[in-house]
């Protein structure tokens, strides 16, 4: 996935002149920075002028809806940095709601229980995605959107047509009770905790150095001694058991399996990924943008359903500030590398005869 | 060069952020209803928008809500979910308004987020598809059992003279439904048409082929045959479609549970005289009055509280905060123009 012509300006930004700058300026004029600021320009601009926006349920209710997808963000963003990408996490999370129904519900298992072994095969079909990807060497956006499929067969296999639930009492209620008075659910404990772990992952490790390395060029961070292809089957294991964590919540959460639980969420992770500034060919990125990406989708939606928008307005608006994004972080850069090429190019024909009659022909 | 890239790369994101931000606010005058007047705020929530039998049930519901003087809104899904409902849900609690209708897409997925909404004030009503009652104020139930299998059993006798060999086109073998009724319908034809003779029961599985030969063999092997009642959708059209081209058309009565779009050919070219289901409107009608009932407190939807819902009458809440719109609704030429679901 990673082009070395496409990874060129990007890693052809951290030059001297990027690095003459102060350390501040550095820190504040970063793609991550921008979109913490619009996160928070939005957030005060909502708790202004959106009604309700500053209610009590607002936070909590965005909180437990979006847990799931900054769960699966997390890992997801270390496989966009390495360039590749993994589709199937939402059927993952489908097929480990399944599993963990089942044997709840139809199997008397504890939930504790269930949720290890849920996390268990979560795990195990994020291996086999990592075995083909890493060690057959085939292309992830394949092997995974073929997963996506056979993992959503898998949970439709499970379940059958019917939907699960009965869920023990405090167990359901656990993710979505508040801590203490706050507005925050319980859910957000073990999301903070992994939010920290995958930051110093991927930011504080040799391990997370490697993970840029393969962005940039597999062969290089091979040669650099980065063991690509245990690198890579270890990120699609990690995406696999945060997925199936992901899946355990929402199946507690709802209190309710069915064969479509989960569907298409593959999307807003990879949309809250992209918009937090990693960049889809690889190579760059950093978890702090993600999580404001996230929470910038996150807090939009919230904000645009109290002000009374339907579903095609949120939709269109998520996705032209997705479009958008891709096209800040990867579009402009190569226009700018070509400016002075056309500069070049211009010049010459400005200065001959022959200029007004070609833009008098080009006008017809 | 490249500092200023990056630097326009940033600095064009914040802009088209913020501008999207501002977009984003520029109608807070549609919005969704909130509670800041007087009036009643009541908002509908189907399983999913566009399909035409929920905006029949919510047009009923804008009438009764302008009748009272409320806020109307309606909002959902594009395809019918629990997960995508829960987002509305929330939305619509954190907005405070005073009733949430809804249909559910499923009976437990919807719990945690409609009781959060009914603590922070706003009440509850289901319709047509209910969930767990503990989760829900009230349930507008459409028809009972009873009913259904009355209202068939009536029509059936009304269109062949009360006397003569009948058949069921039910769905599948194990439908629980379709078997209640098809036991209701039995008891109710020995207990008050003796003279109605009811020789088979045959199933579709709701499939529209396999119910459309159904019923070819069900006229071979019935000769005698006077009236086939079809509890189910599928079942109807299947049926009406053989027999509008066959020779038994007008010499058959066919009768049972359908839509007006799928049978309004059916009753126009004389196949079928008439058939039953509910009425959307009313539904929708009704579950506003109890919504604004309940938000006005002169009910709380225990057993044995009454409300008046506009030029429907009086209502009596039933067993486990079950309201019943009625009687099933029969569908015939003089009536079936006024529908379109």
């Amino acid at each position: 996935m990673s082009t070395p012509t496409l990874t060129k300006p990007d890693g052809a930004e951290r030059t001297y002149p990027a690095y003459s700058r102060n350390p501040l300026a550095r820190a504040l004029l970063t793609r991550e920075a921008a979109v913490i600021l619009a996160l928070v320009v939005v957030f005060i601009y909502s708790m202004g002028n959106i009604p309700f926006f500053d209610g009590p349920l607002t936070i909590f209710n965005l909180s437990k809806e979006y847990a799931p997808i900054l769960l699966m963000a997390l890992p997801m963003t270390l496989i966009i940095i390495t360039g590749e990408i993994d589709l199937s996490v939402a059927s993952t999370l489908g097929a480990s709601a399944a599993v963990t129904g089942v044997l709840v519900v139809e199997h008397d298992v504890s939930v504790p229980v269930a949720a290890i072994i849920a996390i268990v095969v979560g795990s195990l079909l994020g291996a086999l995605n990592g075995f083909f990807i890493a060690y057959v060497g085939l292309p992830s956006l394949a092997v995974t959107i073929g997963s996506l499929a056979l993992y959503r067969g898998l949970a439709e296999g499970l379940i059958q047509a019917k939907r699960i639930s009965g869920f023990p009492e405090g167990w359901q209620d656990w993710p979505t009770e508040r801590i203490g008075d706050t507005q925050y659910p319980n859910i957000l404990i073990p999301t903070a905790v992994l939010i920290v772990a995958f930051g110093v992952l991927l930011h504080f490790t040799r391990f997370g150095r490697g993970i840029f390395e393969i962005g940039l060029s597999d062969e290089s961070a091979h040669f650099s001694g980065v063991n690509v292809a245990r690198t890579k089957m270890i990120l699609f294991v990690l995406s696999g058991a945060v997925a199936a964590f992901a899946g355990v919540y929402v199946a507690l959460k709802a209190n309710s399996v069915a064969t479509d639980t989960g569907t298409g969420f593959e999307l807003k992770v990879i949309a809250g990924v992209l918009l937090g500034g990693v960049s889809i060919f690889g190579g760059r990125g950093a978890l702090h943008g993600v999580v404001a990406g996230v929470l910038l989708i996150a807090v939009l939606n919230s904000a645009l359903q109290l002000d009374g928008q339907g579903s095609e307005v949120i939709q269109i608006i998520i996705g032209l500030l997705l479009v958008g994004s891709v096209i800040a972080s990867n579009f402009l850069p190569r226009v700018r590398a070509l400016l002075p090429r056309r500069k070049v190019i211009d010049a010459p024909p400005s200065v001959t005869p022959q200029t007004p009659g070609a833009g008098e022909s080009s006008e017809r | 060069m490249k500092i200023h890239t990056k630097r326009f790369a940033a600095g064009a994101a914040l802009a088209m952020v913020a501008s999207l931000g501002l977009a984003a606010c520029g109608s807070d005058d549609n919005g969704g209803g909130g509670s800041d007047s007087d009036a009643t705020t009541v908002t509908f929530l189907p399983k999913n928008l566009g399909n035409p039998y929920f905006e029949t049930s919510d047009a009923g519901g804008e009438k009764a809500v302008k009748e009272f003087g409320g806020t109307y809104d309606e909002v959902g899904p594009d395809t019918a979910g629990p997960d995508a409902q829960v987002t509305y849900i929330d939305t619509a609690a954190a907005q405070g308004v005073n009733a949430l209708i809804v249909s559910a897409n499923d009976p437990t997925a919807l719990c945690d987020s409609l009781n959060a909404a009914r603590e922070a004030g706003t009440k509850v009503v289901t319709f047509d598809s209910d969930t767990d009652p503990e989760c829900r104020d009230l349930f507008i139930n459409q028809a009972t059992a009873e009913g259904i299998a009355k209202v068939q059993v009536e029509m059936i006798a009304e269109q062949i003279g009360d006397e003569g060999e009948v058949a069921i086109l039910s769905a599948a073998a194990n439908a629980t439904n379709q078997n209640a009724w098809i036991d209701m319908m039995k008891a109710e034809l020995e207990a008050s048409h003796p003279n109605i003779e009811l020789v088979d029961t045959v199933y579709g599985d709701d499939d529209d082929q396999t119910s459309f030969d159904k019923t070819a063999a069900l006229l071979a092997d019935h000769p005698n045959l006077k009236g086939i009642i079809s509890p189910t959708t599928v079942g109807i059209s299947a049926a009406a479609r053989y027999l509008s081209t066959s020779s038994a058309k007008g010499k058959v009565a066919l009768t049972g549970l359908g839509t007006p779009n799928q049978m309004r050919d059916y009753i126009e070219d004389g196949t079928v005289t008439e058939f039953a289901l509910w009425n959307p409107e009313d539904l929708g009608f009704l579950s506003a009055y109890a919504g604004k009932a309940l938000a006005d407190g002169d009910i709380t939807g225990k057993e044995g509280d009454t409300f008046t819902a506009g030029d429907l009458g009086e209502f009596t809440v039933g067993e486990n905060g079950t309201v019943l719109l009625g009687d099933p609704y029969r569908f015939n030429k003089d009536n079936i123009g006024d529908f379109d679901f």
